[in-house]
């Protein structure tokens, strides 16, 4: 861990944690909005309208937060992992400004209302050029973190024959692999579909070429959010705790499930179009409950992680060890209770993955209950936690309140706790999601008596963000400085030797990637790509 | 060498990694007997369309309620920003109802709550959807895809009559 690589650290988080502000604030205009109390007018001119406000929400949450924090993590934690600097510095701050300037290119349409076209940009609602450039780019930044990565492991492998990869650097690969894997469908639909369209070098586009290609990268996204957080569950969070992690080559195995099965799953999001045949979309569930097989391997495996930790503290009996973990630690309290709230996430998440049961929440607020469970709290609460001891570290000083950052921890968890559930609910009573509820002209009586609720909920998680955000800022400049140690990596009770080679080889899992999207995709793609005549126009509509 | 500790390690290891297979296997089987079994689907592929030319597809010229046995209506709808047509539906009770619908700009949504009718209409495609309408009342039609700013104005109605 070189001062340099601390660095490149730094500044990707800075640029996380601002869009993070970004994300929470429109996102409490967004709760409000639901609770009836009506704040656009008095946010003219600089947020113009509820899909302004959203579209924004969505773009900084999902896209600008989650991914500048894995490339400031996870290169931070491969160079530990492997005791060496990244391979290449410069090609580190180059990436780093890459993204930067890619997110500068989007956010000036966003800010400015040329790009109201939500986090998703279905066309044909076109926004301006520079918004899909933009994402692009930061797409284009993240392979070369890619890049950065693989260079670093090869270094160390040449030095290192015949070693196991340790398991953070193996997760860290892991994640990027697959998600470099799965930008490709992204990558094709800007390059192709979209930013000519959008240059007016061509007349029109297809909307269901676009969906598609954008569910390739949109359901693995998630995964690339959720792995970082699984990570820090299996290789920090034990040791944090007090205890080891229950096997390693259990979750080597669940990792190259991931990587496998990431990819081919996204028509799961496409149920409810037409021109997909229900064959792919079965096929396509067939391989969604797959993923739920590592998904139970990892929820095992972390869980029994915690349970070593408990037992160690003294906990005993079959539940009551959970109340002995390091609650008052706020980085652990706040990655257990993430991963508490990610098991109804995960849940939800099958229901939504069921060929026709989607068909009862399919693009209702139910699906907004279910994200603000994934990414809004297994991902977003355990990247909160993991700032709790990063942050002291890189910055040489102590946080600055624990007491404060345990109370922030409990008060997203509340927060969630009424959000969440309320919006579920919603979706369940047919309360569609991405409209300005307040003003429809269908409101019914039945959603009425729970709306107040996702106001209230919203509030309380902003207010926890602003804690987070205070205690943060307040660390950086007011505390003295001392040196803070990192956390260190857990130990496994079964662990790396006792894993097969196979399980630290890569062609033979990238080349099984690559036959079952083939299998998954291919057809239909081909399909949609030659029978469409890109007749869409392009519209502005807000 | 093996010892006592990592065989219990690997013994629940193994209790564990049974039932997370079995689990989804099983999920998968109720939804197979949901989908063939009780016929409940979702939509497929039934052809492109020009989105320019909806009212020239024989599907669309004429917009609205047809009956096409006793107790099966045709709807067929198209959606563009901000309005169906038509967007306002009678069917007597116990009617089976199929939606043939398809966009004519941007991506909508149409959804009738708790009746099973959930489906994207993308300008170029063709969307069918059924549902049977037991009980007589007023059920809203609802665009649930962000279209625009007034995407929270497009909506509909369908009324179930009581049969006479």
């Amino acid at each position: 861990m070189t001062p340099a690589d601390r660095r490149l650290a730094v500044a990707n988080l800075i640029v996380a944690l601002v869009a993070l502000f970004g994300g929470v604030t429109t996102g409490l205009f967004q709760a409000l909005g639901y609770a009836g109390v009506e704040i656009y007018s008095s946010l003219a001119p600089v947020i113009r309208s509820h899909y302004h406000s959203l579209s924004i929400h969505g773009v900084l949450n999902a896209l600008v937060w989650t991914t500048f924090f894995i490339s400031g993590f996870l290169p931070f934690v491969m160079s530990r992992s492997l005791g060496t600097a990244l391979a290449s510095p410069t090609l580190g701050w180059v990436t780093f400004w890459l993204m930067v300037a890619g997110l500068v290119l989007a956010a000036v349409p966003l800010v400015g209302n040329a790009a109201t076209v939500m986090f998703t940009f279905y066309p044909p609602l076109k926004a301006h050029w520079a918004f899909y450039i933009g994402l692009t780019l930061v797409v284009v930044g993240t392979w070369l973190v890619t890049l950065n990565l693989v260079l670093t492991w090869r270094a160390w492998r040449a030095r290192h024959p015949g070693v196991r990869t340790p398991l953070p650097a193996f997760m860290s690969l892991v994640t990027f692999a697959m998600w470099t894997i799965a930008s490709l469908g992204l990558a094709v639909e800007m390059l192709l579909v979209v930013i000519p369209w959008s240059l007016d070098l061509v007349a029109g586009t297809d909307a269901l070429l676009a969906r598609t290609l954008f569910w390739f990268t949109g359901h693995p996204i998630v995964y690339f959010w959720l792995l970082p957080a699984y990570l820090s569950w299996y290789t920090l969070v034990p040791r944090q705790a007090g205890g080891k992690l229950f096997s390693d080559p259990m979750a080597r195995t669940s990792f190259i499930l991931f990587l496998i099965l990431s990819t081919p799953i996204g028509i799961h999001h496409q149920y409810t179009d037409p021109g997909i045949h229900q064959g792919w979309k079965l096929l396509h569930a067939l391989l969604t409950f797959a993923v739920f097989f590592p998904s139970l391997l990892t929820f095992f495996n972390v869980v029994a992680s915690l349970e070593t930790a408990g037992r160690a503290r003294g906990g005993t009996g079959w539940v009551a060890w959970f109340r002995k973990l390091p609650w008052a630690d706020p980085s652990v309290a706040a990655q257990v209770l993430a991963m508490v709230l990610f098991a109804f996430g995960g849940i939800g998440g099958l229901i939504n993955a069921s060929f026709n049961v989607n068909m009862i929440v399919h693009n209702t607020a139910y699906i907004v209950g279910h994200l603000h469970l994934t990414v809004g709290t297994a991902v977003t609460l355990t990247f909160m936690g993991i700032t709790y001891w990063l942050i002291p570290h890189l910055a040489g000083r102590p946080l600055w309140s624990h007491r404060l950052a345990l109370g922030q921890v409990w008060l997203w968890f509340a927060g969630m706790m009424i959000f969440s559930p309320a919006l579920h609910e919603l979706g369940l009573r047919g309360m569609p999601r991405r409209t300005m509820i307040g003003q429809v002209s269908y409101m019914q009586p039945e959603w009425q008596t729970l709306l107040p609720l996702v106001g209230i909920g919203g509030t309380l998680l902003f207010v926890s963000a602003v804690l987070y955000f205070a205690n943060v800022l307040l660390t950086a400049v007011v505390s003295r400085r001392v040196p803070q140690p990192a956390v260190e990596f857990a130990e496994a009770i079964s662990g790396a030797d006792q894993a097969p080679v196979f399980l630290d080889r890569w062609r033979p899992w990238l080349a099984l990637a690559a036959v079952l999207i083939a299998i998954a995709y291919g057809p239909t793609l081909v399909r949609l790509a030659a029978t469409t005549s890109f007749a869409s126009p392009g519209f502005r509509v807000w | 060498m093996v010892t006592r500790r990592s065989t219990t390690v690997y013994l629940w290891e193994l209790a564990w990694i049974l039932p997370s297979f079995a689990i989804p296997v099983g999920m998968l089987a109720a939804l197979a007997v949901a989908a063939f079994g009780a016929g409940i689907n979702v939509t497929g592929d039934q052809g492109r369309i020009d989105p320019r030319r909806v009212a020239e597809h024989p599907l669309f010229k004429e917009p609205g309620v047809v009956e096409i046995a006793p107790g099966q209506y045709e709807v067929r709808m198209t959606a563009r920003i901000w309005s169906f047509t038509p967007n306002e539906i009678r069917v007597p009770a116990g009617s089976t109802v199929h939606f043939w619908a398809t966009s004519q700009d941007l991506v909508h949504g149409l959804l009738i709550p708790r009746h099973n009718i959930n489906v994207m209409l993308l300008p170029g495609q063709i969307s069918h959807a059924q549902a049977r309408f037991d009980t007589p009342g007023e059920y809203p039609i609802i665009c649930h895809e962000y279209c625009g700013i007034a995407h929270h104005t497009m909506a509909g109605k369908i009324i179930v009559e009581p049969r006479r």
